[in-house]
């Protein structure tokens, strides 16, 4: 068997788990073989029992990093363990900015390609094979490893279905960083929207460049209150400094795939369509009859965001 | 102050992608340079003229000699360009551009050394860290806000909650995000100029980098199909005659969300 030993990067924010993590577990336990997670905090503890009911064993665990931005020391501890023969032939990494970081640094390190923007993995026979989508999605890429272990793959948010196993809380065991790194986070700042997580809100509601201007965008907030559902921008807005980074939906930023996606005064670049095509329904809203996203929409009006917005609002409050 | 930007000669976005035989990109029409790395360039540009003075290096590769895209970043004002031409770079992957880019950059001997967080037409986002690896130095990615203070550089990264302030001893790789800066038009004399302005094309074995290693050959990686994605079924578009949001709000209902 190809691969007999997996390892996950989990991440977490104040003691839980992100989903996207447990996305990569539940799929790694599909793929045969151990499976076990790598953890780079000082509570490696606390979310052992999170690991370990989505099917990992073991945690391998930096402990603290002091600071350090992640990339240099969870690579130098992971490719520690690789050149003393106790690597994984797989360590699946989520699309995240600290993500892509280690994988990059660890690439070089033990000398493998890393295959980045995966949305599915198999084991057939001896050869690993992953999908990615390019083109905008409308082609799927399947590449194969043939480099030999380790196998170094990222993955994108929704790509699986997170899915408990009922395992027992994850063993954990120490793993030693032998470079710290010398960028340092001297200070965090969150500025993440009230309300709603767009990744978990079962109703997104995202606007683009055609609000116009930065004050209209309080259509959008309002709009997405009424729906209890979350804001999200396009990169065109979020790069204008209308809304801040975390409120992108997109290739950078978040995926989303919920219930339904509404677009406002978004034209459907690229960028914005890979993040949000997954969306179950899609309602359009743009002047541009030609623009992309009505390729992607179930219900496509063709018409000015500032007259259907304002009308849709009151509606709602109406009922 | 020395900064060196490395930039990438794209097929144009805005044209449909096409697949070659062995399934790498088609880059046989004009390439242009990929709109993220013009941030960078201006950024390199900025910080060069805070420190009062130096000039900024463009680092480049690409399978064949290439440069319209490197005369649109040296018209911005850039002093210079490296230009790595090898057949054998074909379907090269991220680690080995990584490779052949880190040979370049050594040779320039950068205060600093700016990338675009991820290209617009391979977008793997790991070639500024590998680089930084190659080299032995620090990286900081996704940066939103770059400042250079002496021999430390200070950066707001993005994170997916928010942003984090991150330092670092220079010499350093950070990756910028588009809408770090504006980034200026070429004058018509900076085109000019750009004409006249030196590029430095070298080989694999003029950076004494081994062949084998990069490109198809070393990848590492080899593509077993491509396959057209399943498309969604193409749904109502209706022209807003004043009364289309009673679509939307039907529409929502049907889905029980409101």
């Amino acid at each position: 068997m190809a691969l007999n030993r997996i390892w996950v990067y989990a991440e977490a924010t104040e003691g839980k788990v992100s989903p996207l993590s447990l996305e990569l577990l539940a799929k790694a336990r599909t793929l045969g073989g151990t499976v076990e997670a790598v953890y780079a905090g000082a509570d490696a503890d606390a979310v052992a029992t999170t690991l370990g009911a989505h099917g990992a064993t073991k945690v391998h665990s930096t402990g603290d990093l002091s600071g350090s931005l992640a990339g240099v020391p969870v690579a130098s501890a992971i490719a520690k363990q690789v050149a003393d023969g106790n690597g994984p032939d797989l360590i699946m990494f989520g699309t995240t900015y600290d993500g892509r970081d280690i994988a990059a640094r660890l690439s070089v390190a033990v000398d493998k390609p890393v295959i980045t923007n995966n949305v599915d993995i198999s084991a057939e026979g001896d050869d690993v094979v992953v999908t990615e989508p390019v083109f905008g999605g409308t082609k799927l890429v399947r590449t194969k490893f043939t480099g030999g272990a380790p196998y170094i793959a990222l993955f994108r948010p929704k790509s699986f279905v997170a899915e408990e196993s009922g395992g027992a809380a994850a063993e954990v065991a120490s793993i030693e960083v032998t470079d710290a790194g010398q960028a340092k986070v001297t200070n965090r700042h969150v500025e993440e929207a009230s309300g709603p997580k767009l990744d978990e809100a079962a109703v997104v509601v995202s606007g683009g460049r055609g609000l116009g201007e930065k004050d209209n965008y309080q259509l959008i907030e309002d709009l997405a209150k009424l729906l209890k559902a979350a804001p999200g921008a396009s990169r065109a807005i979020v790069d204008a400094g209308w809304v801040p980074y975390s409120y992108q939906v997109g290739q950078t930023g978040k995926v989303v795939k919920p219930t339904v996606s509404i677009a406002a005064g978004i034209s459907g670049a690229t960028q914005h369509l890979v993040g949000m095509k997954g969306s179950k329904n899609i309602v359009a809203i743009n002047k541009d009859p030609e623009a992309p996203i009505f390729s992607v929409a179930d219900l496509g009006i063709v018409g000015d965001v500032h007259k259907v917005l304002p009308k849709l609002i009151e509606a709602l409050k109406a009922r | 102050m020395h900064v060196v930007v490395c930039v990438k000669q794209i097929p144009d976005p805005a044209e449909p992608g096409k697949l070659e035989g062995d399934n790498t990109l088609d880059r046989s029409g004009k390439l242009i340079l990929d709109e993220s790395d013009s941030y960078g360039v201006e950024m390199a540009l900025q910080l060069v003229d805070k420190a009062g003075g130096g000039e900024v290096t463009l680092v480049s590769m690409a399978p064949n000699n290439e440069t319209s895209g490197l005369r649109t970043a040296l018209a911005m004002g850039a002093a210079k360009a490296i230009l790595v031409s090898d057949p054998a770079l074909s379907g090269a992957g991220a680690l080995d551009t990584a490779k052949v880019l880190a040979a370049a950059i050594k040779r320039a001997e950068p205060d600093l050394v700016l990338a675009a967080t991820e290209s617009s037409d391979g977008y793997t986002g790991t070639v500024p860290a590998q680089i930084a690896a190659i080299l032995g130095l620090p990286s900081i990615t996704f940066a939103k806000e770059v400042h250079l203070d002496g021999e430390t550089v200070q950066v707001q990264r993005q994170t997916e909650a928010g942003y984090d302030e991150v330092t670092s001893p220079t010499p350093a790789v950070v990756s910028v995000t588009a809408g770090v800066v504006e980034p200026r038009y070429p004058s018509f004399k900076g085109i000019m100029a750009a004409k006249s302005k030196p590029v430095d094309e070298l080989t694999l074995a003029d950076l004494g980098v081994d062949a084998a290693q990069v490109g198809s050959a070393g990848a590492g990686q080899e593509i077993v199909a491509v396959d057209d994605a399943p498309a969604r079924e193409a749904g109502e578009i209706i022209e807003d005659d004043g009364e289309a949001f009673t679509k939307i709000v039907t529409f929502l209902d049907g889905l029980k969300v409101i």
